[in-house]
């Protein structure tokens, strides 16, 4: 189980939280139809590290984007996403 | 190579099972191969074999990274059955339980194939239309179901909480006599020493680093031990499709999930047949050795990591008790995980990919182990002819572009499949 750095909570336990999507499979509005096939339906779904989004269901419920290797599950980057975030 | 036989075995008594040889052979890789399969699980192996019996080619290689069967083929709960809703999923797979039936003949390898029975429960007249409905879609196409009473489940499988005060209470059931269990390594080894009898190369410990390519057709492979040449090279890895194929520059419809499996310790026979839920994710059968395998959930979220995580074993474990509340005495001996290539209708992927030359087998989710056989015969009538078998046609990995998806679950694109 992982030990997850939520930027608002601190370190919490993985069952607070959950997976939802990886940040390549977002669709954006008006995009390329072509382009929205290729986010709705393939990953690049490496070895390697990826950039995920997450949320904090059972705490904060806020939306986070995690950085992490899909072997060794070490996790880079945590960082939130949100009006709060935005430069 | 001898053929096993009564006979064999009664030889060994007078020379002390001395006359027994290595299944297959250890051979080091040639320059260039007809076919060049990479991964050397149960589907590789089987595509192998067909590759050879039935097509006549064997100048085959199987590149495993590993050993061989040591990824899902090692780590699945060994169910066999074909009691899908969808014409495609149910023909594919019957085709395929009817080769499990005859299999150990074919391979002249025991691989314990016990068609025990596959129950689903039902546990509301909800689940109980949608099993009528399953059943009644494979009695057209001639596939044995038969939905069943509470009083029939009750006998079949006596420890079942069969109370009205059960946590899922149980109003019936539809079973598939023949479908079952089969021993997961023998399919890896059977068809090794079949394969390799028939002139296919096995080679172990050989891993896949890059494709060989002229202009853009694949020619061969990279690997650990030097490149290979090849006329066709055939994609079976399972949960690593995804970044073996990107090797190729392709991006799959695929997502690697952990899937978790446990055993208890040993005890005699309690549950008879295997027994799955329309609405639990948990299924659970006794293994001939006596323990109890049980599985559930994959972890739904991505991993390459083969280990997996307490609180999804916990929750398949919570159902299993729930539904057989005598498991909660056991206790548990081991739990296991292997990397599952979850695609994003639910169903596998086998075929033509756009890069000529290459071919792919994949996005088998968690139920690759029952496919082995039909999986094996379609991908080398694919890999021999260049064209798919009537099928896996329409298992293509254009359907996702088509909108032509095999989405058994109806659950749209998204590789969380249950």
């Amino acid at each position: 189980m992982l030990l997850i750095p939520c930027p608002h909570c601190g370190p919490r336990a993985q069952t607070e939280f959950s997976y939802e999507r990886t940040v390549d499979s977002v669709v954006q509005p008006g995009g390329d139809p072509t382009e929205a096939m290729e986010h709705l339906f393939t990953r690049a779904n490496p070895r390697g590290p990826d950039e995920e989004i997450w949320r904090h269901t059972y705490g904060c419920r806020a939306w986070l984007i995690m950085t992490r290797h899909r072997a060794t599950h070490a996790i880079e980057a945590m960082r939130a996403v949100g009006p709060e975030a935005l430069p | 190579m001898s053929r096993y036989s009564a006979l064999g075995l009664l030889r060994g008594v007078f020379n002390g099972q001395s006359h027994w040889q290595p299944a297959w052979r250890d051979p080091e890789p040639k320059p260039n191969y007809d076919v060049i399969i990479i991964g050397g699980g149960g589907h590789g192996l089987a595509t192998a074999y067909y590759l050879a019996s039935v097509h006549g080619i064997r100048n085959v290689a199987v590149l495993e990274k590993g050993w061989i069967g040591g990824g899902n083929t090692g780590r699945n709960t060994t169910l066999v059955r074909s009691n899908y809703r969808l014409p495609q999923l149910h023909n594919f797979f019957e085709f395929g339980l009817k080769m499990w039936e005859r299999l150990s003949d074919e391979l002249n390898y025991n691989i314990m194939f016990s068609p025990r029975g596959a129950l689903m429960l039902g546990h509301s007249d909800s689940d109980m239309v949608r099993l009528a409905e399953r059943g009644d879609a494979m009695r057209v196409n001639d596939i044995d179901a038969e939905l069943l009473s509470r009083d029939q489940v009750a006998k079949l499988e006596p420890l079942l909480d069969m109370s009205r005060e059960a946590r899922f209470p149980i109003e019936g059931g539809l079973i598939q006599r023949r479908g079952g269990t089969a021993r997961h390594d023998a399919v890896a080894w059977g068809y090794a020493r079949a394969a390799d009898q028939l002139g296919v190369d096995i080679i172990q410990k050989c891993e896949v680093t890059g494709f060989l390519r002229q202009g853009d057709a694949v020619v061969g492979v990279e690997t650990t031990r030097g490149a290979i040449g090849a006329g066709r090279v055939g994609i079976c890895v399972a949960g690593h499709s995804g970044h073996v194929a990107a090797m190729a520059g392709l991006k799959l419809p695929v997502e690697s999930q952990t899937l978790q499996a446990l055993v208890t310790e040993g005890v005699k026979p309690m549950i008879n047949g295997v027994i799955m839920s329309q609405s639990l994710h948990c299924y659970i059968s006794q293994s001939d050795k006596g323990g109890i395998v049980m599985g559930g959930d994959p972890d739904n979220w991505p991993s390459y990591a083969q280990r997996g995580q307490p609180m999804v074993t916990e929750g398949a474990i919570a159902q299993a008790i729930a539904l057989v509340p005598a498991l909660s005495r056991l206790r548990m001996l081991r739990t296991w995980a292997g990397v599952t290539d979850m695609s994003f209708d639910g169903s596998p992927i086998i075929g033509t990919t756009p890069v000529p030359n290459l071919f792919l087998n994949g996005g088998w989710c968690y139920g690759g182990f029952k496919a082995t056989p039909a999986s094996g015969w379609t991908y080398a009538h694919t890999l021999a002819t260049g064209t798919p078998h009537e099928l896996n046609a329409p298992f293509d990995l254009d359907r996702f572009r088509r909108g032509d998806t095999i989405d058994e679950n109806g659950v749209g694109p998204m590789p969380n499949h249950r």
